[in-house]
């Protein structure tokens, strides 16, 4: 099986405000004290061509802005990222056309329907109107959502179905890898199961490459061939669900996570510059 | 009188609360300061202009400047804006990571940007035209349009200029772009003649390509002038187009990158 992502030695860091206080009008003059946060620390990782890859970690823990790195949204301080060969920052272009993202926050023009915000989406993708907006017709239609709320407001729509059809705005597009931030976070269990059927219908149908990003561990345990655990930055362990569970003598992967970190996914820390 | 010094107390929160507000926007209380001065200004300075043409011409001289201007403002805003609102909206990071070139990226907002400032100046100078019973029997209407419509390219670019300040910046960015719009108007014939700025504001203003623009506007739509009449001004609006679009797509890439080093891209609102 080919490999669909690299990861090589990836770094990120940034620089972020040093002050608890908000700015006050003494200091809007001045620039304030910043401090270095090590959002990514040199990662290194592959995924296979087909694979649903899960990285698990807490708010905060770096998940984010490694999918921005991918995502080609971040460029990074060191290391590669390649997608089918293609080089994240030097082929930016080639990497654009064969990704797509969905993010915990659908976002959206929310004044705009659903069709309307997905038509622009097509245009972008230099996608056939007709044919794009009849296949994000079947994916919403997939996940339960009722074909009359295709062209209601999107801000009229309940974060759950919002969700959907931004999984169907990244679907229409026919990326070989879709990147999917946080997907099911805040979503109702309903919801939660439909998107979570339909990412393993895409892996099944189509052999599309997912890289998702979780701290729900039960989800990632259904979904994922691979996972790795991230704290600070880091990658601390990585293997199949199974592997993880026998090398730790663990019933659940939040066991592993624990034994493996010394943490527990209830952090509720702010996520690191995204 | 408890229940009085409660609602004493309570006023003295909204005030607090007011003032913990305005300390906190800082930043937009400058801009809104500059832009009222610059109102201020303007309208001294139409007093200083006020013992030159009288009459009808006048009145069309003043809704000229206010029509174009607002023409300006629009195009300048869809532009300068494109960062701050896709950002505001959450969209930003979809539309940056979708495979479509910058440049043509602004100029699909360029594109909306000249064609609704056109419709909307188009409506609003037929209503002002009625409601002032206006004389346009002389005026080379259609030149005027194409004036407008060579003036954009210069405006576009001056908006590319703009839009790339909140790409950097998140809030002083959009800050910085309302205070440029002002400066913009205050240095151009918008209302009066450059001759009526003081003597270091004028060179600045006939740089500005708002004034070669309604010159060229004013000598077409008062005095019916054709394009060859205006020749000069056409062609001091076709170079800063010619130079002022490409320099604005450059210096916006130049701009996302940084942003895309810094982490700047982030949904903000």
């Amino acid at each position: 099986m080919s490999v669909a992502l690299e990861v090589i030695d990836l770094h990120k860091t940034f620089h972020e405000d040093d002050e608890e206080n908000e700015r006050t009008w003494y200091r809007f003059w001045q620039k304030r004290p910043q401090r270095l946060i090590t959002a990514v620390d040199q990662i290194s990782f592959h995924v296979k061509r087909g694979e649903i890859y899960g990285i698990l970690g807490p708010n905060g823990s770096g998940k984010s802005t490694l999918i921005r790195l991918i995502s080609t949204l971040l460029i990074p301080d060191g290391g590669t990222v390649r997608v089918l060969g293609k080089d994240a920052v030097k082929e930016t272009a080639a990497v654009r056309r064969m990704i797509n993202r969905v993010s915990v926050d659908a976002a959206f023009f929310k004044k705009l329907s659903a069709m309307e915000n997905l038509s622009y989406a097509a245009r972008l993708y230099g996608l056939d109107l007709k044919e794009a907006r009849s296949t994000a017709g079947v994916i919403m239609e997939r996940m339960g959502l009722p074909a009359k709320k295709w062209n209601s407001p999107l801000e009229n729509l309940s974060r759950g179905q919002q969700q959907k059809v931004a999984i169907a705005r990244a679907l229409m597009t026919r990326p070989q890898v879709l990147l999917l931030d946080e997907p099911t976070t805040g979503l109702d269990p309903q919801s939660k199961r439909d998107v979570q059927e339909y990412v393993l219908e895409v892996q099944r149908e189509f052999g599309t490459t997912v890289i998702l990003t979780s701290h729900d561990m039960d989800e990632s345990a259904r979904l994922c061939q691979q996972v790795a655990f991230i704290v600070d930055g880091k990658f601390r362990v990585e293997g199949t669900p199974t592997q993880l569970l026998a090398r730790y003598g663990a019933k659940d992967l939040e066991e592993v996570f624990f034994a493996a970190t010394g943490k527990t996914l209830k952090t509720d820390d702010e996520e690191v510059a995204g | 009188m408890t229940a009085f010094r409660t609602q004493l107390s309570a006023t003295q929160g909204f005030v607090e609360r007011n003032w913990a507000l305005t300390r906190r926007y800082i930043g937009w209380e400058v801009v809104w300061i500059v832009y009222s001065t610059v109102s201020t200004l303007t309208i001294g300075l139409i007093g200083v202009d006020s013992q030159g043409i009288v009459g009808q011409e006048r009145v069309l001289y003043l809704l000229i400047g206010a029509l174009l201007w607002s023409y300006l403002s629009v195009l300048f805003q869809i532009m300068g804006e494109t960062v701050a609102w896709e950002r505001w909206e959450g969209t930003i990071e979809y539309t940056f990571m979708a495979p479509v070139h910058r440049a043509t990226y602004l100029m699909g907002q360029g594109l909306f940007g000249i064609t609704y400032s056109l419709i909307r100046t188009g409506i609003i100078l037929a209503i002002t035209v009625v409601f002032f019973d206006l004389d346009m029997s002389k005026a080379n209407l259609l030149g005027g349009f194409v004036v407008l419509g060579i003036a954009s390219f210069s405006f576009m670019g001056l908006g590319l200029l703009a839009a790339v300040l909140p790409l950097i910046s998140t809030e002083r960015g959009a800050q910085a772009t309302h205070i440029i719009q002002g400066l913009l108007l205050l240095m151009s014939s918008v209302y009066y003649p450059v001759t009526v700025l003081p003597g270091w504001m004028q060179p600045l203003a006939r740089l500005n390509p708002a004034t070669f623009c309604l010159d060229a506007v004013r000598a077409t739509w008062i005095g019916g002038a054709g394009l060859a009449d205006v020749t000069p001004q056409l062609l001091s609006l076709l170079v800063t187009g010619i130079v002022l679009v490409p320099v604005g797509v450059q210096i916006f890439q130049i701009g996302e990158r940084y942003a895309l080093r810094t982490g700047k891209l982030k949904r903000n609102g």
